[in-house]
């Protein structure tokens, strides 16, 4: 398969190849011949147990549609097949999008990225959150594509992966057997897949109460519209000075089979001063984390390379915001 | 399974029903069905938006939206930018402006360009860049297209009347 051809260290052919769109790294950019898609029925769920029923009788062979950005195309390139597609977009709860200051915000799992950034209060809130959902795909993308669709597509290097786990965000995922709740940062297993069972789908993501500061941080050799080399994510919450860190989770994407916490680097540094000398030693930290593979977009010692440098860069965004906030 | 679904919708103006399997695409049916076929398959995958329309006013890939969800939507193609024979300005200031070549990319460059004026009809360079970015041209280097969009912002008066009214006259014709 072409998706596993080792192109090593070799920019120019991921640069001038068509540039690739949000799928995991190992199977996406692909040059196949785009074909009519296979046959399979269409149903709109109107509920959550509707669609519940639907996806419990279909089992492996029902497919969930959101924006339809992922699914549609591994379909249509054959990387997955389905005898049945549910739209959830007509299910109210997935649509949700309420944001309250004092509560958080509940994020419907089929809400488009851009109702995100298009609404100043919630950039404002969840500043890492929408640096994630402005550079999903084009603003094309944008206008479909979801954050749930986004994690349920369950890739390495998803972009609003590792912005979801450094905000502290959980997944409330309706099945056969009621409601669970599980953190982001334990919801995906490996690459494209999820922990999600059979007839279980994700309805919403519920973040907590906005504090302190956050950025989310990619490195593409390109200026748009690439997946992740490495992607980080991180929150960070001041103590009263404004001076010293409280509290920080960093999230990396793109160097494991899986978006990973890197808890070390969160852990060191909390009680040290918001200094480039503090996040360089978190960077530093985080490396350890990193297991990532070479393949056509970096080598792996580069990979983890960068993850120490994005790490740097992303918190001193993150400290930035905290600080205008306060 | 490849039963004919029954969706009514709205295309530029004009509502509109058309049969489909639940498979095909909204492309495939502006294309093939409607033979509205300004809208152009480049890659069939969401990289290159040359098949992009407004959804609701959003721009979209429209490979990428089964046909079966555009129910009740109201859709904008390319074909709904002009006013009978007088082209929207975007369309005269890529005209005048050589900002196309082979010309495949450009009906997808229009239409998000169209959405962008909308929102925001004093874009700087790199907010058009930006929001361009869904689009790829493999003739111009982009240089032209970006030019384009800033003459047709400068020429809807910057102040967005023109592009409404622009916007209203094709809705009004259809009712």
């Amino acid at each position: 398969m072409r998706g596993t051809t080792k192109y090593g260290s070799c920019w120019k052919v991921a640069a001038q190849n068509r540039p690739p769109r949000s799928f995991y790294y190992s199977l996406s950019a692909s040059t196949r011949k785009a074909t009519a898609l296979q046959d399979f029925s269409y149903a709109a769920a109107t509920t959550i147990d509707e669609a519940v029923s639907l996806l419990s009788a279909g089992g492996d062979r029902a497919r969930v549609l959101a924006g339809g950005t992922d699914i549609i195309v591994q379909l249509r390139e054959g990387l997955r097949s389905a005898d049945l597609v549910v739209d959830v977009k007509k299910i109210p709860e997935l649509m949700a999008l309420d944001f309250d200051p004092a509560r958080g915000l509940l994020l419907g799992a089929a809400v488009p990225c851009y109702r995100l950034y298009d609404d100043e209060r919630i950039a404002a809130a969840y500043p890492a959150l929408v640096d994630s959902a402005r550079i999903i795909g084009g603003w094309q993308i944008q206008g479909r594509a979801s954050i749930g669709g986004n994690l349920c597509n369950s890739s390495p290097a998803a972009d609003s992966i590792p912005s979801l786990i450094a905000l502290g965000a959980t997944c409330r995922i309706a099945g056969p057997a009621g409601t669970r709740e599980v953190p982001v940062a334990e919801f995906c297993t490996a690459p494209g897949r999820n922990c999600l069972a059979r007839g279980e789908f994700l309805v919403s993501l519920v973040l907590p109460a906005p504090r302190g500061g956050s950025a989310y941080l990619r490195f593409i050799p390109r200026n748009e519209m690439d997946i992740a080399v490495v992607g980080v994510g991180a929150w960070v919450e001041l103590d009263p000075s404004g001076q010293k860190i409280a509290d920080a989770r960093i999230a990396l994407a793109a160097v494991a089979p899986t978006p990973v916490v890197a808890a070390e680097a969160g852990k060191s540094l909390v009680g040290q001063p918001a200094s480039e000398a503090s996040f360089k030693a978190a960077g530093e930290a985080a490396k350890k984390v990193a297991r990532p593979i070479t393949d056509r977009r970096g080598p792996a010692d580069y990979r983890t390379h960068l993850v120490g440098v994005l790490t740097q860069r992303v918190l001193a965004t993150a400290v930035e915001r905290a600080k205008s906030k306060k | 399974m490849s039963k004919r679904i029954h969706v009514s919708t709205t295309i530029n103006g004009a509502p509109t029903e058309f049969l489909c399997e639940a498979r095909q695409s909204l492309l495939e049916v502006l294309r093939d069905t409607l033979r509205l076929t300004g809208s152009k398959e480049g890659c069939g995958n969401g990289n290159c938006g040359a098949c992009t329309v407004l959804l609701d006013g959003v721009p979209v890939d429209s490979c990428l939206v089964l046909a079966v969800e555009a129910e009740g939507a109201d859709i904008t193609t390319v074909e709904g930018l002009a006013h009978d024979t007088r082209l929207h300005p975007l369309q005269q200031c890529f005209l005048e402006g050589a900002a196309l070549q082979c010309g495949i990319c450009t009906p997808g460059f229009l239409v998000t360009a169209k959405a962008l004026l909308d929102r925001n009809p004093k874009p700087t360079e790199h907010k058009i860049r930006f929001q361009l970015s869904g689009n790829l041209c493999r003739c111009t280097g982009y240089d032209k297209i970006v030019r384009a969009v800033q003459e047709a912002a400068k020429a809807l008066d910057g102040n967005g009347r023109a592009e409404k009214k622009a916007a209203a006259k094709p809705r009004a014709a259809a009712h």
